[in-house]
């Protein structure tokens, strides 16, 4: 957040917790009300929201990885092989289990790639994901290539499925999970760690001159980014209610990449922002032109490369800067 | 002992395809410093035009001995017409950005060719089978094999050749070569950096379609065959270190065998067996096997 140097007036007050809050309410007061599509679409946008805003912190780092659909789809699967496994579907020990799985991974992947950095950095993490793909693409116990199905039956060891409740119990949980991670993050971001991450993507061997340690840093940031994908990916098999290896295949990894750039990194709001505007262009050019989707986002993000390199959310604060 | 014969003539074969896949990949790094994931889209265009014209060519009923010669002429038109549309279209206004904002502008480029081959073909599948067979096939031991096979490994011999004579011994080449080292310097020299950067994409990008057209009478031409193969391009241009002719050269065999060992010992390891073989050589050489060390910028 850059605060208008030179302007008569002090800083200008951060919304954003604010704004958060009040989303948080409104979405939570209105859940019930909005027609089963709506709420789907939310959900589904909140989750990938999720994974972006992890991508964005790596990307304020300096660090662009092509293989996050690894964490998306391992928190997906740690979720899913829960019921699988052991029988247990509540929605609460699926998302512990996400976490935990990626947390670790992470933090054992991390130790490696917190020594890399541009095309390498993108490049290895791209090939750890494709091994996840491989193995589960074999994996016939897990349904190799189509996946399998998943099903939330409780929530805290109450019973929600099947109940007319259990939509809107999933979506209330997804809007809570997301605004915990937007709140945790922006307050990270304004933290002494976090501030380091924009230093490290100007300068690494200044900031080490100042003591502060690059790969430590790259390290944490890592691992908060892909427990974030493995909470949406987790999120994101609850709501959908099927998962298959696909989430770990390069071109998801590379749609993360993309909503991130087409959002910016300006604010925890914009991934979400972006995640939304991207999930229901989806779900229409899937109805009405599937075959030149891609198109659409491909073009799409020329144009922002060329001519918003800060992405949509460097809209706003062109805005608030000019008032 | 058989099944190690086996094991080689297939890990070469393979080797072969991947070189052909991934040298104008490393090319188009090692001169322009892009990693052009629109290379598995030009892949892609060279593999369709190829079955479309040349399953054209002999459903007319012309000499099926022909249909090798329409598939390249189809690649290397491909490559004439996406390339300088590509360089100078696009990238030209992009150099000087971030490598990795220019991998997303070729990741765009990749998506938009992508619908684009959707909407010019559909989305059913081609099938050009006749050149494969047309050649016969040899036996090593009694195992039998494809003479196309044959054909793939010279392309991957020839084209590797032509490209280190290239680059070594003429004086085009010794320009490009300079180019590579320092840009701004050469350019000094009086080298028109611009000409070599569109002159060296669009040689890269017919070798790309080139390595389509090879390998469409091989598989069933349908959409997802780029992306399929650009993962696989990029790992091995990472593992021989970026922009490294040899390097691509060595990671193509190396890859080439482990995967054929991993398919004739344990299939089920077969997907991965290349990502694998990059993060292990990646993790003992972190820029790839043939890299040069760089200085750390203040």
């Amino acid at each position: 957040m850059i605060y208008g140097a030179g302007s008569a007036r002090v800083l200008k007050r951060d919304l954003t917790l604010r704004i958060l809050s009040i989303v948080l309410v409104a979405l939570l007061v209105a859940g019930p009300l909005l027609p089963r599509w709506a709420m789907f679409l939310i959900t589904v946008s909140l989750c990938y929201g999720m994974v972006v805003l992890g991508m964005m912190l790596l990307m304020r780092t300096g660090v662009v990885s092509f293989g996050h659909g690894l964490y998306y789809c391992l928190g997906a699967y740690a979720a899913g092989t829960l019921d699988v496994l052991f029988g247990v579907s509540d929605i609460a020990v699926m998302l512990l289990a996400a976490v935990a799985v990626t947390g670790v991974g992470s933090a054992l992947l991390g130790l490696l790639l917190r020594k890399y950095r541009d095309i390498f950095f993108a490049m290895l993490s791209l090939a750890f994901s494709m091994i996840l793909y491989g193995l589960l693409v074999k994996t016939s116990a897990l349904g190799s290539s189509d996946g399998f199905n998943v099903a939330a039956k409780t929530l805290f060891g109450i019973r929600i499925a099947g109940t007319e409740f259990e939509r809107y119990l999933i979506f209330a949980v997804t809007v809570l999970v997301a605004f915990v991670a937007a709140v945790c993050m922006h307050k990270y971001l304004a933290s002494h760690m976090g501030r380091l991450a924009g230093a490290i993507r100007d300068n690494e061997l200044r900031v080490e001159y100042m003591g502060a340690s690059v790969r430590n840093t790259i390290h944490v940031n890592y691992v908060m980014s892909a427990v974030l994908a493995g909470l949406g990916g987790a999120m994101a098999a609850v709501s959908v209610g099927h998962i298959d290896p696909e989430m770990s295949y390069w071109t998801t990894s590379g749609e993360f990449v993309f909503v991130a750039i087409l959002a910016g990194t300006g604010s925890v709001l914009a991934p979400f922002l972006g995640a939304f505007i991207f999930e229901t262009i989806r779900s229409f050019a899937y109805e009405y032109s599937p075959n030149t989707w891609q198109m659409a986002l491909g073009t799409t993000m020329l144009l922002v490369i060329m001519f918003l390199p800060g992405g949509l959310w460097s809209l706003f604060t062109r805005m608030r800067k000019a008032a | 002992m058989n099944q190690l014969v086996a094991v080689v003539i297939d890990g070469l074969i393979y080797s072969s395809w991947l070189f052909i896949i991934a040298v104008g990949l490393t090319l188009i790094y090692g001169v322009m410093k892009i990693l052009n994931i629109a290379h598995g889209s030009l892949y892609a265009l060279g593999a369709y035009s190829a079955a479309a014209l040349a399953g054209y060519w002999i459903n007319q009923g012309h000499a099926p001995m022909g249909s090798y010669a329409v598939m390249l002429l189809a690649a290397i038109l491909v490559g004439l017409v996406a390339g300088p549309v590509i360089e100078r279209g696009l990238l030209r206004f992009m150099y000087g950005k971030d490598e990795i904002v220019l991998v997303l502008v070729t990741y765009a480029v990749f998506l938009i060719l992508e619908d684009f081959i959707k909407l010019t073909w559909g989305v059913d599948p081609y099938f050009l089978y006749q050149p494969y067979g047309l050649l016969g096939s040899f036996d090593v031991g009694d195992l039998t094999y494809p003479v196309y096979n044959l054909v793939l490994f010279g392309a991957a011999v020839l084209i590797g050749v032509t490209l280190a004579w290239v680059l070594t011994r003429t004086r085009r080449g010794k320009m490009l070569v300079a180019v590579i080292h320092d840009r701004e310097m050469a350019a000094a020299m009086g080298i028109n950096v611009g000409l070599v950067y569109f002159v060296t994409f669009t040689v890269g990008a017919m070798l790309g379609a080139v390595g389509g057209a090879l390998t469409a009478p091989m598989i069933s031409v349908q959409p997802g065959i780029g992306a399929e193969t650009i993962v696989l391009a990029f790992a091995v241009v990472v593992i021989g270190g970026l922009g490294s002719l040899p390097g691509a050269a060595l990671a193509a065999i190396l890859v080439g065998l482990v995967r054929s060992a991993a398919v004739h010992y344990r299939p089920e390891l077969d997907l991965f067996a290349i990502y694998f073989v990059m993060a292990v050589v990646l993790i003992m050489r972190p820029k790839g096997l043939f890299s040069v060390p760089e200085a750390r910028k203040i």
